[in-house]
Order: C-alpha cells, then structure tokens, then sequence
C-alpha cells in the first residue's frame, strides 16, 4: 500500500511548504494568496534572505527520499494529479498538492468519495456543545463520514461519537498525520486510524505551526458536504471553517445555544445568514437530502413521572437541587433519581456535581 | 552516695522507663550527665544548679556523676530535670533516699526552682502505673491530665521545695480543681447551625454512620470545612480507653494540657504541610496531623493543592490505621486511626460545567486532575458536591440537630457492630472485598440495577465495593436487612467518580 504514488513536482510542493513553515509563520498577508503562488514565487514572497538556499535546495529536492521517509511513518501520499485524488478537493482554489494520509488509504478514498458533514467548533467548549456534538456525530455515523480536526473540545466528541456508533470519520491535521496533535489525544488518534484516516497536507515530522490550522481548515471545509458549528466564540477558528465552507458554496449548519453563552455566537450568527438550525441529527440528513429518521438510539423509556419532572428540570437548566425541589422529592430521592437517570443514559454528571442532558 | 529515681522519657507516644542515678564522690567539683542525652539534658545541669540553690538547698561539691539508664536509648528533652535533681539532693542527703521508692518523677525545673509545664503527663503517668510505682510527682498544671491514671497517688506540686517537703513526710497538696471538661462547652458546632446543604448533610451522616471516607467538591466559601467540622459531632462518643489515648497523643505533642478530651480530635492542615508534619517524623520523630487525627477527623481543604508526596505519605496511615517511623536507629509506630474527608475545587476557578465561566487553562485543569486521581481516592467512599445554599435556604430553620443525627448513627452502627464482630471489623467503611462479597445482601431490583450500573461500564470493580460498602451502611440507617433498589441508587449517586471519569467530566 506503501507504494510511491505521487508525483514529484507535487511532492517537492509539499516538501517546499515544510521548508517554508517557519516563514509563512511570520506572514501577515492573506494565506490563501500566498498558497496560489508557484513554487518559485512563493520561495520569492516569503524566503527573504534564505531564498537563495531555499531555491538552491528546491533544485536538489529528492523524491526518492521523500517517499521513503514517508513510507517509515506508515503515511500514503496522494497528489492532485492522480484520478483518485478526492474530486471535492478540487473545488479549492488551491487544493493541496499532495494529501498525506495516515491510515488505509482505500478506506479514505471510500469515505471521501461519500457523503460527508464536518462538526467543528471551539477547543473550550461547554459540555452542553460537546454533548450535541457528540449526539450528531453519532447520529448521521453510517451515513455520513464525519470530517473534523481532532483538536480538544468539540472536534474531539465529534470524533468520538463517530466511533462510538462505529461510523467513518476523517480527522485533518495541520501538522504532520501520523503524529497525534494536541499529542494528548494519543489513543484518539490510534482509533481514527483504525476506523478511518487521519490525513494532512504536510507530510510526516511537520510540528504544529500557527498558520496551518487555517490552512487545514480549508480541507475540512472542502471533504464536507455541510458544515455544523457547534460551538464557537467570536473569532474562533471554527468560523474560518465556515468561511471556507460558505466559498465553496457548501451547506452550512449551527446548534443553536444559550443566547446569554459567549461560545453560541458562532452558531447564532451562521444560523442568522441563512444556515440551517440543527436541533438533531434528522437536520443534518434532511438538509443533505436524505429521507427517513436517522435510527434512534436504543434508550430506556422514562416511566416513573418523578424521573421525568427532574430530567425536564435539568433540561430546562436547573440546578440538582432545583430539579429536586421542581420533582417536589428531597434529597434522599432527588439523589437516587438523578443514579437512575444516569444509569438509564439519560444524563452525564460534570463536575462541580451538575449534570447535562445527552442528547 | 548514691541515689536512684524512677523517671519516664516518651518513645513515640509511649512512655519508656528511665532510671535516674546519681552518684557523689570527693574529688574535684564537677557534674557530669552520662546517657546519650540530647542538648537540653546536657543543659539540664546549669538549670539544675540554679534551682537547688534558689530553693535553699545546699548544691553538694565533689564530683558528680548522673546516668539516665538505660544508657542505649536516646533521651530527649527537658524532662528529666526534676528527677535529676532530686536524686541529687536524695544523694546528698538533703531528701530521705528511701522515700523516692515507688515514686516516679517527672518535670522541667525553672532557675527559680518551679516545676514547669511539660508535655506528655499522661504518657508518663500510664507508664508509672505500669511498672508499679505508687506515686508520681508532676507539676501542678499537668495534675488533671496525669490523674486520669487510676491507682497512682499523684503529687501535683508547684516546686522542687514542696515536691522535696513531701517526700520528707508532709501532706501530699490536693489535687487543683477541675477544670472544664474539654469540648462540652456551648458554643461547640453543631449540626443545627447548618442551613440548607441538604444532599451534603445527608452524606455527613452516612460518612458517619459506616465510618466512610468523604470527597467534598465545591467552589470556595460554599461551606465544606463548616460541614466537615461538625462531623466529629455526630460520630459515637470516644470510649474511655479512646479518649485516654487521644489525651495521650496531644498531651505528647504539646497541643493539650488539662483533663480528658472526650469530644473527637478535627485536624485540619494547611495544605502547605510536608510528608512528615502529615505523617509523623522528624528528630526525634513527632506525630503528624494523622496521629492527632486519631479517633476524629483529618480534613484536608483543597485536596489538589497537596503535595503529591504529602498524600502520598497518607497511604500507610489510611491503610493500616498506624505508621511506623524510621529515624537512624529509632523505630516507632503512631496510631493513626482516623475518618478522612477531603474538600476540592471542581477546578482551579471552581467553574466547572458552568457554561462557559470556568477560566481554567487545559493545562490546569490537567494539573487539578492529575492530583485529585491516584491511590488516596481510592480510599474515598462518597462523593458529594456543596452548593452555596439559595436565599430561601439561609431563612428556613435548621433542618436537624447533631443529637438527633447521632442517635440515628448509634444504632446504625449498632447494627454494624453485631454484623461484623468475627470479622475483626467495626464498621461498613472497614469491610474488605472478602467481607463485602458475604455480607451484603440485596433484593431483586437493587441487583439488578447494580448489574446495569456494572455491564454499562460506569462503575469499575473497585467502584462497586465501594458502592456496595455505602449502600450497607444507607440501609443500615433505614434498618433495612437487605439493601434495597433506594439505598443502592442513593450509594451510586454519591459514589465517588474515579480520576478518568472526573477527567471527562469538565
């Protein structure tokens, strides 16, 4: 699988953007003009005074060794000019040149030729955002691959609850694929490879630079059919997914939040200029054109009208003690009702002993 | 001539006999003090001279040697000033020799000639009833404490002129009136002075009545050391033999003088505390905060910001109810019987799962969790959060008094007691996996929660001892046999949540 597939002028592209990293770090100037550049002009825009070395080593750039560096990491390379290179990736105006990919690249190929929705929002999110996005996740797996960008926060649950429901997800990093980032999400990282691909336009021993995360962004957009934020605050870099997403007249989609909640503003604001509301994952399919409810999760029915007045309590955002009281139980029983709820997967405890609704 | 007094040095919290000899020979005018003594028995010497001549005594010349027997042991401390001087005078024939049999000795001389306050009356007290002596001299502020000890006349007296009258024949001086018996004053807390904190109130009295260890989780100023302070009150009274030992161990330590303390010790440490001011230790070794923990409370207030060693050294203590200290060629072991409850923030801002308000970094909130995970809480049974309580709350009445909860733990543990007798065990937070597995019992639909809690995968094997143990102990209180589908509900809501899943919990 490991066979060298990419051709040379794309490889020595990507190798280019790696050895540019530390400059393109330091440009001001809009990224996506700088990555429509030639190799030459870009050496000429951002070398400065190392642009003499640079285009000396661009010359003596090897694909050979690229390859077989590539080939250590256990990465695939695919570059533009293959026919399998991913078709929704040459909407970009500039699609990058070589996608590395960590993973079975049959089973990327598959999952980026299908339907696909990127769930993307902030890395702090609040559990609230990280539950919806989990349930969407899990929600649209088997039909949709999920598409986001492994970072902590919403990325994470999305991921999460794509393998949870045992459906393909595909993670896009800035940094090289086969190294997990943040390097916290190791085993993330480990059961994305296993159940889908984590793929890169930077090749393998890239580490995290600032610039590359809008550049990612764009990829994210692209493999997406529609895009939902769940959760963003103003200026967030999930809205630079969006931007992407809405360039290349992709749909686009928000979970809406707390009107008061600084991090609904992202999702607000998408859903304002037109995006779709989603409320579910049946949102998402009925707005990608699909029919028929999304299967429902296996979940116990709520009998007991106790168990039901605190679980409407705590959807509606009380406290515990105040979904207690609004139960008319007393602690005693406000306690064993909430173990009940949890047990029955209705509610998760956080810390600081509240508890939020899984969706 | 030669003199011999019975003294008694503290090993640890436990009274070791020492023999004081003093011996007077002509020849040049020296006092030498021979018996791996510490520097404030080397000094005793000067202090010594200045109180016998102060208390018109005769300071006897010629050469003078003094040995605290047995000469293996090290000694410590200002202790063994009294004894040395009155086997001096005993050995000069200023005191009747013979009436220093059977009496033991204990005290710190001043240069005036008074007896000193000095720590550790009690200890010295048992160990001369031990080994058979009739009398003890202490000093007058030591009286109460020392006369805890029955069958030992003891003779409280102010100076070494009036412990000497006394063994020349006069009336032994009566024993100064009582003083107040520790910890039953008024304005002790109680359990009325709570308002609101209903769920918390609810675990203190199950942390009580099954001798649970207790995790409180809360923001700053909600009240968990308020509640954690009032849970000595609402456990059994310490017995007699209890309360001697608590007595002992703070009367050692320096931070106890007067009678018996018979309400449950509550320590709560900074968390600025090394291993060794928690655990025991030093040179020569104290008792740290778990030994005067014993038989109440160690509270630890912002649990994460312990040292990591500091809880480390709790492990030992937790685990086997003592410590043992190694220092150089001491070895000595400290009681360390004692119900931990421990308070943390949710997370370093204490916002957690507020939406959006938490300000922690990643990184602290990895910190805050790293610390809060590991073998401590694994000895932590219930986990309850604490709320600042509404309004309304602060303005209804108090919903229960320590008495009334204390009844209901009594006969909880009661029926603890009857349950566990063969087991070696006397309460339900004591009760191993062997213990939990043969004797908790439970009816239809608690199994089976119990199994749909287990196979969803939201308790660990551990969790569900621990969930068993506490819902023990919740039926025992409802004085149920079996534990029903309520009491194990209630055990898994206050369950306290291992380290992975408070880490997912933020």
């Amino acid at each position: 699988m490991n066979a060298p597939r990419a051709c040379s002028d794309c490889l020595r592209r990507a190798w280019l953007l790696v050895r540019l990293a530390s400059h393109l770090d330091l440009q001001r100037r809009e990224l996506a003009n700088l990555l429509s550049h030639t190799d030459e002009d870009l050496i000429e825009a951002v070398g400065g005074t190392r642009a003499t070395d640079v285009r000396a080593e661009w010359a003596r750039f090897d694909a050979t060794a690229y390859r077989e560096r590539c080939a250590a990491a256990a990465v695939d390379t695919l570059c533009r000019c293959q026919d399998d290179y991913p078709a929704k990736l040459r909407d970009l105006d500039t699609p990058p040149s070589v996608l590395h990919v960590a993973g079975a690249l049959g089973r990327f190929l598959e999952l980026a030729a299908g339907e696909a929705v990127a769930i993307v929002g902030a890395r702090r999110a609040s559990p609230y955002a990280m539950e919806n996005a989990r349930a969407l996740a899990r929600g649209v797996a088997g039909r949709l691959t999920v598409v986001s960008g492994m970072a902590s926060g919403v990325d994470t649950a999305a991921h999460e609850g794509a393998l949870q429901a045992r459906g393909g997800t595909i993670a896009v990093l800035g940094s090289s694929p086969e190294r997990p980032y943040p390097p916290s999400a190791r085993r993330l990282h480990r059961e994305i490879i296993a159940a889908g691909a984590v793929v890169a336009e930077l090749g393998p021993g890239v580490p995290a630079r600032r610039w590359m995360f809008p550049a990612r962004n764009r990829v994210i957009a692209a493999l997406s059919e529609m895009t939902v934020v769940a959760a963003a605050r103003q200026g967030s870099g999930a809205m630079l997914t969006i931007a992407d997403a809405e360039g290349l007249g992709r749909s686009l989609g928000g979970v809406p939040g707390q009107v008061t909640a600084p991090l609904s503003w992202g999702p607000h604001m998408v859903v304002r200029r037109g995006g779709e509301l989603i409320r579910s994952p049946e949102d998402v399919l009925t707005a990608l054109g699909h029919d028929g409810p999304a299967p429902a999760a296996a979940r116990e029915r709520i009998d007991d009208p106790q168990l039901g007045a605190v679980l409407e309590a705590l959807a509606d955002g009380y406290e515990p003690r105040d979904a207690f009281a609004a139960a008319g139980l007393d602690a005693e029983g406000g306690l064993a009702a909430l173990a009940a709820l949890e047990l029955s997967g209705r509610v998760r405890r956080r810390a600081g002993g509240r508890y939020t609704i899984v969706p | 001539m030669l003199a011999r007094v019975t003294t008694f040095a503290i090993d640890g919290v436990q009274p070791f006999q020492v023999w004081v000899e003093v011996d007077i020979r002509s020849g040049l005018p020296a006092f030498t003090v021979v018996g791996l003594g510490d520097t404030a028995v080397r000094e005793s010497r000067d202090r010594i001279r200045a109180a016998i001549l102060n208390s018109g005594f005769k300071f006897p010349e010629g050469r003078i040697t003094a040995n605290l027997a047995p000469a293996f042991m090290r000694k410590a401390g200002p202790g063994f000033d009294a004894a040395l001087a009155l086997a001096l005078l005993a050995a000069s024939g200023q005191v009747p020799a013979h009436a220093l049999a059977g009496c033991a000795v204990f005290g710190e001389l001043s240069l005036g000639g008074e007896l000193r306050d000095s720590p550790g009356a009690l200890a010295v007290a048992e160990g001369a009833h031990r080994s058979g002596c009739a009398r003890l001299i202490v000093p007058r502020t030591r009286a109460h404490e020392a006369a805890l000890v029955e069958d030992l006349r003891i003779v409280a007296v102010a100076s070494l002129r009036a412990a000497a009258d006394v063994l020349a024949g006069g009336a032994t001086p009566s024993l100064p009136g009582a003083p107040p018996a520790h910890g039953a004053n008024g304005d002790a807390p109680d359990l009325s002075d709570v308002r609101g904190h209903e769920a918390p109130l609810l675990a203190l009295e199950i942390a009580a009545a099954g001798g649970h260890n207790l995790l409180l989780e809360g923001a700053p100023g909600t009240g968990k050391t308020m509640l954690a302070r009032r849970l000595p009150t609402i456990l059994p009274p310490l017995s007699r033999a209890e309360a001697i030992e608590v007595t002992r161990i703070h009367s050692v330590a320096g931070v106890h003088a007067g009678g018996l303390i018979s309400a449950r010790p509550f320590r709560a440490p900074h968390h600025t505390i090394s291993p060794a001011g928690l655990a025991g230790g030093g040179s020569p070794p104290r008792p740290g905060e778990a030994t005067l923990a014993h038989g109440g409370v160690l509270f630890l207030d912002e649990l994460s910001e312990f040292q990591r060693s500091s809880l480390d050294a709790l492990r030992q203590p937790l685990e086997d109810g003592s410590v043992t200290i190694v220092r150089g060629q001491q070895s000595l072991c400290f009681p360390t019987s004692f119900m931990l409850v421990a308070a943390t923030n949710p997370c370093p801002c204490g916002f957690a799962g507020v939406d959006d308000r938490c300000t922690c970094a990643d990184a602290d909130l990895r910190r805050h969790r790293r610390r809060l995970s590991g073998p401590l809480l694994d000895r932590m049974d219930l986990l309850v959060d604490v709320h600042r309580p509404t309004n309304d709350e602060l303005s209804t009445s108090a919903r229960s008094s320590s008495a009334a909860v204390l009844a209901r733990v009594t006969e909880a543990r009661e029926r603890q007691r009857s349950r566990l007798m063969e087991r070696g065990a006397s309460c339900n937070g004591e009760m191993d996996t062997r213990a939990v597995g043969a004797l908790v019992r439970l009816d239809d639909a608690a199994e089976h929660e119990l199994a749909r809690a287990y196979q969803h995968g939201r308790l660990s094997a551990r969790g569900r001892h621990r969930v068993l143990r506490v819902a023990r102990t919740i039926a025992d209180l409802a004085r149920r046999d079996r534990v029903a589908r309520a009491d194990l509900l209630l055990a898994l809501s206050l369950r306290q949540r291992s380290g992975a899943e408070l880490m997912e919990a933020v």
